[in-house]
Formats: C-alpha cells, structure tokens, sequence
C-alpha cells in the first residue's frame, strides 16, 4: 500500500538526515518503525504527509509510493485527500476548541452530514471517554485525553492509511497499553492502515505485524515482531534485556540515549 | 449629554470593533498584521458612494455589491501579495501591508480625488427621541447594524464547519494541515471576511461623517483597539472597540470644549501607551493553557 523507496531528505537544503531509507506497509497491517531519538523516524513521517515542506525539508532522493502513485514531495493537502493522516509527535490538538470541534474540523474535506454523525459516534464508541469531554476545552484534557482526540480526529477522515507518531509519548505505561489495544481495535474493525513510530519497543512490538528499527537515517534491521524481540541487539538497547534479565542501572548509563526504551 | 455620548460613543466603538475584528482574524489565523486595514474601509465607503450616487443603484443592493468587491479584492490580495510571502520573516509580511496600504491609498486618491463626499441622505434625517435623549438615527442604525454582524460572525465561527476550520488554523498550523485542512484556502477566506467587515465599517462611517482619504487612518486608530482587547482575542477587539470609541466620545463631550479641542484625538494613543506598559497582552490576552 504504501512504499518508501531509498528516500533520501534535506532540510534547509544542507542537513541530510534520512540516508536513503526503504521501508513497505502492506494494506491492513501494522507496521512499526522503531528507533532512537534523533535517529529521524519524524522526519520520515513527514516525507510521507508532505509536512515536510513547511520545515523547509525536501525529499531530494527515492520516491514515496502510496497505492501505486508517486506522491513524493506532494501538498499536505493534496497527500490527505488520498486518504493518509499524520497524527504528530506531541498530539498537537485545537487546544482552544472543544472536543467535538476537534473533530469537526478534520472533516473539511467532507459534505456528508450524515456520514459525519455516524463516524463521530464511530470515534466516541472506541473512545467512551471522549464523549463525555465533548463539550470541554481541549487544551485542558490530560495527555492520554489529547492523544485519544489526535487519534480520534484522524479517524474521522475516512483514513486509508494513519502514520502515528510516539503516541506512547509522556504516558503512564498504563495508558499506552490502552491506547495501543485501541489502535489495534480500529486495525482490526475498520481495516485502517496504520505505520506507527515509537521509541518504546515493547508496546509497539505486542501490536505490529511487522517491524523496522532505525538508526541515523537508514533501516538497520527488519522483521517480525518475534525475531526481532528475539534479536540480541534489540534486547539489549530497545528492550532492556540481557541473558541475565534486566541490566543493572549501572550499565545502562552507558547508553543513556536510549534510556527511555527501559521505561 | 450623557446619554447622547453615550450612544454616539457605542455607535462608533460598534464600528472600530469590526474594523478590528478584521484586523485580529488576519492576526490569529497568519500572524500578519494588517495596516492597509484602513484602506479596505475606504475601499467599501468609495464603492458603495460610487454605486450609489454615480451609478444609481439602490442602498441595499449597493451595499451588497460592495461587499462583494470587498470580499474579492479581499481574495486578491492575500492571493498576489501575502501568499508569496508564506514562510517569509514577519517584518518583511508587515512592510509589505504598509505597501499595499499606501498603494490602495494613491489608486483611490487618483479614481475619487481628496474632496469629501456625501451619501445622499439614506437613513431618517429627524433625529430619534429615546426616553427623552434624541439621537440623530444614523447612529441607531450603524450601531444596530454593526451589532447584528458581531453577531452573525460569532454564530458563523461557532457553530459552521468552516468557522470552526477558521479558528483550528488560528490554534495549530501545523495540525491543521495534517488532518487535511486547506491552510492556503483559510487564509483567503480570513482576508475575504476581513475586508468584508472593513466594508462595512467604511459604509457606516462614511454615512456618518462623508467619504475621504482621512476616513483610513481609522485604519490606525484599530491599533489603540486591538492592543487594549489583545491581539489575538476577537472578544477583545469588540470590547476595545466600544471602549475606545466611548472614551473618544465622552473626551470629546465633556473635556474638548475645556482645553480647546483635540484631545479626542489623542486619548486613545495615550490609553495604547498605558496598556503597553500595564498589560502588555491586553485586557483579552490569548490564554496560554497550561495544564497542572
Ligand atoms: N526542521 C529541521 N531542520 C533541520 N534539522 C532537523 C529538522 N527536524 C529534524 N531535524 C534533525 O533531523 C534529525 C532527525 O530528527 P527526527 O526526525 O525528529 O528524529 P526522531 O523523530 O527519530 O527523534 C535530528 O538530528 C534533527 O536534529
Ligand atoms: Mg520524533
């Protein structure tokens, strides 16, 4: 369904971050990209939605291929009216409208009144809780709220294809299980697409089909969920595991960039 | 007195609110600040006069038309002039709207020339007696007629989609774009609504005092509005609107004829200055939500 082919992107047109990145999500599936921070999983996501262009990045190199049409470098506008939605790193909600503004406003590209009614219900049923915060002010919700609403808001588009960005971000561990058991919820009912980036491995391993793990700009390693929890390397830095269980404080100083994998 | 002041100073303020809605919708959807404001007001009081007193045509279809073009030229502008700009360091945004204001200026000061001109009488020339105060009905009229359109906008920007898309774009650019809102088309329809609303303010002020270039530095005195009500808050440029224009009204009543005249003029710079050093962010100030 959607394919990055040796993507290669420029920002401000001298930093070059993503090396010439390949990755494949096939329709119906989830899809994990999994990796450090600052190892450029945003930036690929932005490749794809075409938020690129408003940080002065471009795709300079490969080609972004959704449903068989090339639409590297396209309009953000004109990329969701293909049917791809970015929910972004941080949920970035409306915070002076309601809720149910919040979800108003994704469907601008909708006339069906009707169809809209049926899919705010849709995203009240997978989220109870946001019905009853309809009414309330967004920027107020909590963070779990506000990334309920993100995912929320991009359902009511219709997506083919959602791209999450962390959405285990600042969450209590509780939370995230919820939050992911609901993404794979609406994986499963109504077939969405959905490529999720993370840097906490363990919860995105439990839902994805299949998984790629990055590293400064490039694929290093792929697989499914089993053989890369299987993997030496990902035990040790993205899991937190070692033959002899979990490693000691001490050790894991040493790679404190990746502390956040052991949360 | 009191109760005239009183009226003329709603009547005005009801017309520097929607200069100065105008002004903030530009402000909280682009972060552009709009001085050719001033000039779109002149635009909609010069057309309206022309198709009024040149062209015949009735008020209230004149009036539509007006808007019409206000609405357009609204279109044009940010279309030609602020889109090539997107991305482009706000100061350079801001000279270019000074541009655009001294051009609009030049073009109608060479299409209308600089004398003042007068609509012919369209309101009930006998003033209104209420409860014994008497109001010339031009006021009445402007102040009931700038209310109603407050009051249309706010329905419109709570309970229309596109109103609703207005303000997600104010709150999160970048969320808006990416779950498909046209950003480009926002802005378009911001400085559609914007000149629309000048317009109309032109209209109703031109009525009151006749049509000349002096009318746009009204364009100016929205500054002193929009700082006391906030940038960024539309319920604060209504506010400011009416307080200003009752301060000016009740300075002009009661101290003018004490010191010679003046300093109605002056007052509502004075008040900018004040709210600058005391509340920088104005009475409204957009509410920063932070979460405990
Ligand atoms: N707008 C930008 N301009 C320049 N460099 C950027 C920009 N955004 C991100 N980067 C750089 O790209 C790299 C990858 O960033 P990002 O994609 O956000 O990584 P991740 O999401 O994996 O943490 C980082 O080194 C970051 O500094
Ligand atoms: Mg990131």
């Amino acid at each position: 369904m959607l394919e990055l082919n040796n993507v290669e992107v420029i920002y401000d047109r001298v930093v070059l971050v993503l090396k010439g990145l390949s990755l494949k999500v096939p329709p119906h599936s989830i899809v994990a990209l999994l990796g450090a921070n600052g190892a450029g999983k945003t930036t690929t996501l932005k490749a794809i939605s075409g938020l690129l262009q408003v940080e002065r990045g471009k795709v300079t190199d490969g080609q972004v291929i959704f449903q068989g049409e090339d639409i590297t470098n396209w309009d953000p506008e004109k990329v969701s009216r293909k049917g791809i939605f970015h929910v972004l790193e941080g949920r970035h909600v409306f915070e002076h409208l309601t809720v149910e503004e919040n979800l108003l406003a994704a469907t601008c590209l909708r006339r069906d009144r009707q169809g809209i009614k049926e899919d705010l219900e849709k995203v009240y049923s997978y989220f109870p809780r946001l019905k009853e915060l309809r009414r309330k002010i967004a920027g107020y919700l909590s963070g779990g709220e506000q990334q309920m609403l993100a995912i929320g808001r991009a359902l009511m588009s219709r997506p083919h294809l959602v791209l999450l960005d962390e959405p285990s971000l600042g969450l209590s561990p509780l939370l995230v299980s919820e939050i992911f058991h609901i993404v794979k919820e609406i994986n499963r009912r109504e077939r969405t697409t959905i490529l999720v980036v993370e840097q906490n491995a363990r919860v995105a391993l439990s839902v994805a089909d299949y998984a790629y793990v990055m590293e400064n700009g490039r694929i290093v390693l792929e697989g499914e969920p089993e053989k890369l929890r299987e993997n030496e390397d990902v035990r040790e830095f993205y899991l937190g595991l070692t033959p002899e269980g979990r490693k000691s404080y001490r050790e894991v100083k040493h790679y404190k960039r990746r502390k956040r994998w052991l949360s | 007195m009191f109760w005239q002041l009183l009226l003329t100073g709603l009547a005005i303020g009801s017309i520097y609110a929607l200069v100065a809605l105008g002004f903030v919708l530009i402000y909280k959807a682009s972060g552009c600040l709009n001085f050719a404001q001033g000039e779109f007001l002149l635009l909609g009081a010069y057309v309206a006069l022309t198709l009024v007193t040149t062209y015949k045509v009735p008020f209230l279809p004149a009036v539509i038309l007006t808007l019409a073009v206000a609405a357009l030229a609204g279109l044009v502008v940010e279309r030609l002039v602020l889109r090539p700009l997107i991305g482009e360091p706000v100061i350079s945004v801001i000279m270019v709207t000074l541009g655009l204001s001294a051009l609009m200026r030049g073009i109608f000061q060479a299409l209308w020339g600089t004398d003042t001109r007068v609509f012919p009488p369209i309101f009930p020339q006998e003033p209104v007696s209420l409860g014994g105060v008497s109001v010339s009905a031009v006021y009445l009229w402007s102040l009931g007629l700038a209310v109603l359109l407050l009051l249309l906008l706010s329905l419109f920007f709570k309970f229309t989609t596109t109103g609703i898309v207005m303000r997600a774009v104010a709150d999160d650019q970048q969320a808006a774009l990416s779950v498909g809102i046209s950003v480009k088309r926002v802005f378009g329809i911001t400085w559609a609504i914007a000149a629309v609303v000048a317009a109309v303010g032109g209209i109703l002020l031109g009525n009151i005092n006749g049509v000349n270039a002096s009318l746009a530095s009204l364009g100016l005195k929205v500054l002193p509005v929009v700082i006391l009500g906030g940038l960024e808050s539309v319920p604060g440029a209504v506010v400011g609107g009416f307080v200003i224009g009752l301060i000016e009204s009740f300075v002009g009543g009661y101290l003018d004829p004490l010191v010679g005249g003046g300093l109605r003029e002056v007052v509502p710079f004075v008040i900018l200055l004040l709210v600058l050093l005391v509340r920088p962010y104005g009475l409204f100030g957009e509410e920063i939500i932070e979460r405990v």
